[in-house]
């Protein structure tokens, strides 16, 4: 999608106005004297500046978090870090391992993923090829406010009825678990895998599934062993896109995931990266060994996610070549 | 497997996906139904005059969300002031002045990745960043800045989309009169392109309106009414918008009611969002 944008975007100014080059230029030397040719110089060097300001803002987020996420990492030993067990921050004697968090985030989003997945690439095939019009015009709005709830509402809600509903079911001192925390992040992902999913299957030329028809096969068969491998690379952008989602939502996870440092299991109360930086962000004394072990913290996370844009910009860009 | 086995068999496939189609299309819709109907209960009995037009007082005992209502749309307003400029030239550069495809490229990267990168993170830099080292405190100017990253992608996105919709004959038929560049995007690009514009405002204030995570850090989540009109106020008062003082609410004081109550709120105004970026989006298809 991005690379097809990419392909249109800057290109039909000259690509299809070869004529306007040489009239403008003879324009722009009567102007070489006048205010107004400052003018166009001086805003065109704004919107450069504007254009400019993303790339700037990315590039400052990833210094920063490097340069406050290694002292604490450098201070602990890369490996006791990453692969310590425990994590007591406030002990006596503090201990400051965070494998629990990064399994536990690992754990989560291939929860959510296993249960969002299916059921939003479902959805996705339903909307795009089987749904009379009429109700795809009604599911289809459905799934863009599911998209629009605030974060905090779905914790909400995880809180007061799946986390008692659990507890009851499953006849646990609490219910705030690692389960939960999995069932709250399966909704919140699944909107985005379904418009993506969606927007993919659209694509897929109505040649191929006519053609398929035509040889005898049948609606269903067409959608599944024609469309949807037409669709795959969008269909895996928006797993990979779930899964940044799910590994990053920290205020519904707080709320419904128990937060206390356990190693992942799935009834247990369990603690995110996300939820472990927010955790304890507000009370951890500034300068800290505490704090910047949080800032480390957040730089895992960052590296997850980058590690996860670069697929996703791949699968997208793959998906736009075909 | 009887005697028509092939048949029989690919009748099953296709009886089994089309029902789990129809299911799983049906579950998504029922948790949709199930998450509004669920919140209005809750929510709406609570939504009284009284919670949207006090502050919190410990003499009385009771809770209003005035404070944070004002806080929200304080927030809303500052981010969309220094965001829309900036995203909206950006998405000018892209689609007018660039040349360079790897300039291109390397922006569309950036601006995805911004898209990519999760609230958290956002707060923790942005405490680090406008808290710390700017000074600023815990304050809703902290919290507007931090949205103003978060945001930017949106708005160009969506700028970029409708300045492509704007026919080439538009900035030819400009140019051939004589008019310079900046004098074109001005008068005729952007004023054709304002239904996209818009849509990319009201989609960054959905954003901003159900953030949490990124403004904890940066906002704070104080629960006084702040007077925002002196030069102070406006840089240095530090308060909860509606979804962190639900969060605090819900998680630390356990006022589930006062919870509810905004997380009814919240609902309408995502209803009244969508609703809105899907008419103008309409018109702008309709161009």
């Amino acid at each position: 999608m991005t690379s097809n944008d990419r392909k249109v975007g800057p290109i039909p100014m000259d690509a299809s106005l070869p004529g306007l080059k040489p009239t403008a230029k003879p324009a722009a030397q009567a102007m070489r004297t006048s205010p107004k040719r400052a003018v166009e110089r001086g805003m065109q060097a704004v919107f450069l500046l504007c254009g400019l300001i993303s790339i700037g803002f990315v590039l400052f987020i990833s210094v920063y978090l490097i340069l406050s996420g290694i002292p604490a990492i450098a201070q602990i030993g890369p490996t006791k870090f990453l692969f310590g067990t425990t994590w007591a921050s406030t002990a006596a004697e503090p201990q400051f391992g965070i494998l629990p968090f990064i399994l536990t985030s690992i754990y989560g989003t291939a929860g959510a993923i296993l249960i969002g997945v299916p059921v939003g690439f479902l959805t996705a095939v339903f909307l795009a090829k089987a749904a009379p019009p009429r109700l795809a015009a009604v599911v289809r709005p459905a799934i863009e406010l599911l998209a629009g709830i605030p974060s905090v509402v779905y914790g909400l809600i995880g809180m007061m009825v799946l986390v008692p509903a659990v507890r009851e079911l499953f006849h646990l001192p609490d219910g705030a678990s690692l389960f939960c925390a999995i069932l709250v992040l399966a909704v919140m992902i699944l909107p985005s895998i379904v418009s993506v999913s969606e927007t993919a299957l659209q694509a897929v030329p109505r040649e191929y599934e006519e053609a398929s028809l035509a040889l005898g096969a049948t609606e269903i068969e067409t959608y599944f062993r024609v469309s949807v491998p037409a669709a795959k690379s969008g269909i895996a952008a928006s797993i990979v896109m779930g899964i940044g989602r799910a590994i990053g939502e920290a205020m519904a996870v707080i709320m419904v995931a128990g937060n206390v440092a356990n190693m992942p299991s799935l009834f247990s109360s369990v603690r995110f990266l996300t939820t472990a930086v927010a955790s304890e962000m507000s009370y951890a004394a500034v300068g800290s060994l505490q704090q910047q072990a949080l800032f480390s913290i957040a730089l895992v996370l960052f590296l997850f996610i980058m590690l996860i844009n670069v697929i996703l910009n791949s699968l997208l860009k793959r998906g736009g070549d075909d | 497997m009887g005697t028509q086995t092939l048949s029989g068999s690919r009748r099953a496939y296709d009886r089994i996906l089309r029902a789990l189609l129809y299911l799983s299309a049906l579950l998504t819709c029922a948790l949709l139904l199930f998450i509004i109907g669920y919140i209005f209960i809750k929510g709406l009995p609570h939504v009284t005059w009284e919670l949207l037009s006090t502050k919190p007082s410990y003499i009385k005992d009771s809770i209003g969300i005035l404070p944070n209502i004002v806080n929200t749309v304080f927030i809303v307003a500052v981010t969309l002031v220094i965001t829309l400029p900036l995203g909206v030239g950006a998405a000018v550069y892209l689609t007018e002045y660039a040349q360079n495809r790897r300039l291109v490229a390397a922006i569309e990267f950036a601006t995805e990745t911004l898209t990519g990168i999760p609230s958290i993170i956002f707060g923790l830099v942005g405490m680090l960043f406008f808290c710390n080292f700017l000074s600023l405190g815990k304050s809703l100017l902290a919290g507007a800045l931090t949205l103003v990253i978060m945001t930017l992608p949106t708005i160009i996105r969506t700028t970029q989309e409708s300045l492509k919709t704007v026919p080439q004959s538009y900035r030819e038929g400009a140019l051939g009169l004589g008019s310079g560049k900046w004098h074109m995007i001005r008068t005729i690009v952007l004023p054709a392109s304002i239904d996209g514009i818009v849509t990319g405002c009201i989609l960054a204030v959905g954003r901003i309106v159900g953030e949490s995570a990124a403004l904890l850090f940066t906002a704070g989540m104080g629960m006084t009414l702040n007077d925002l009109f002196t030069a102070n106020g406006f840089l240095h008062s530090s308060g909860a918008t509606l979804t962190v003082a639900l969060y605090v609410y819900a998680k630390e004081r356990a006022e589930f009611d006062v919870a509810f109550g905004i997380a009814a709120i919240l609902m309408l105004l995502t209803l009244v969002i969508n609703l809105a970026a899907k008419l103008v989006g309409r018109r702008l298809r309709q161009n």
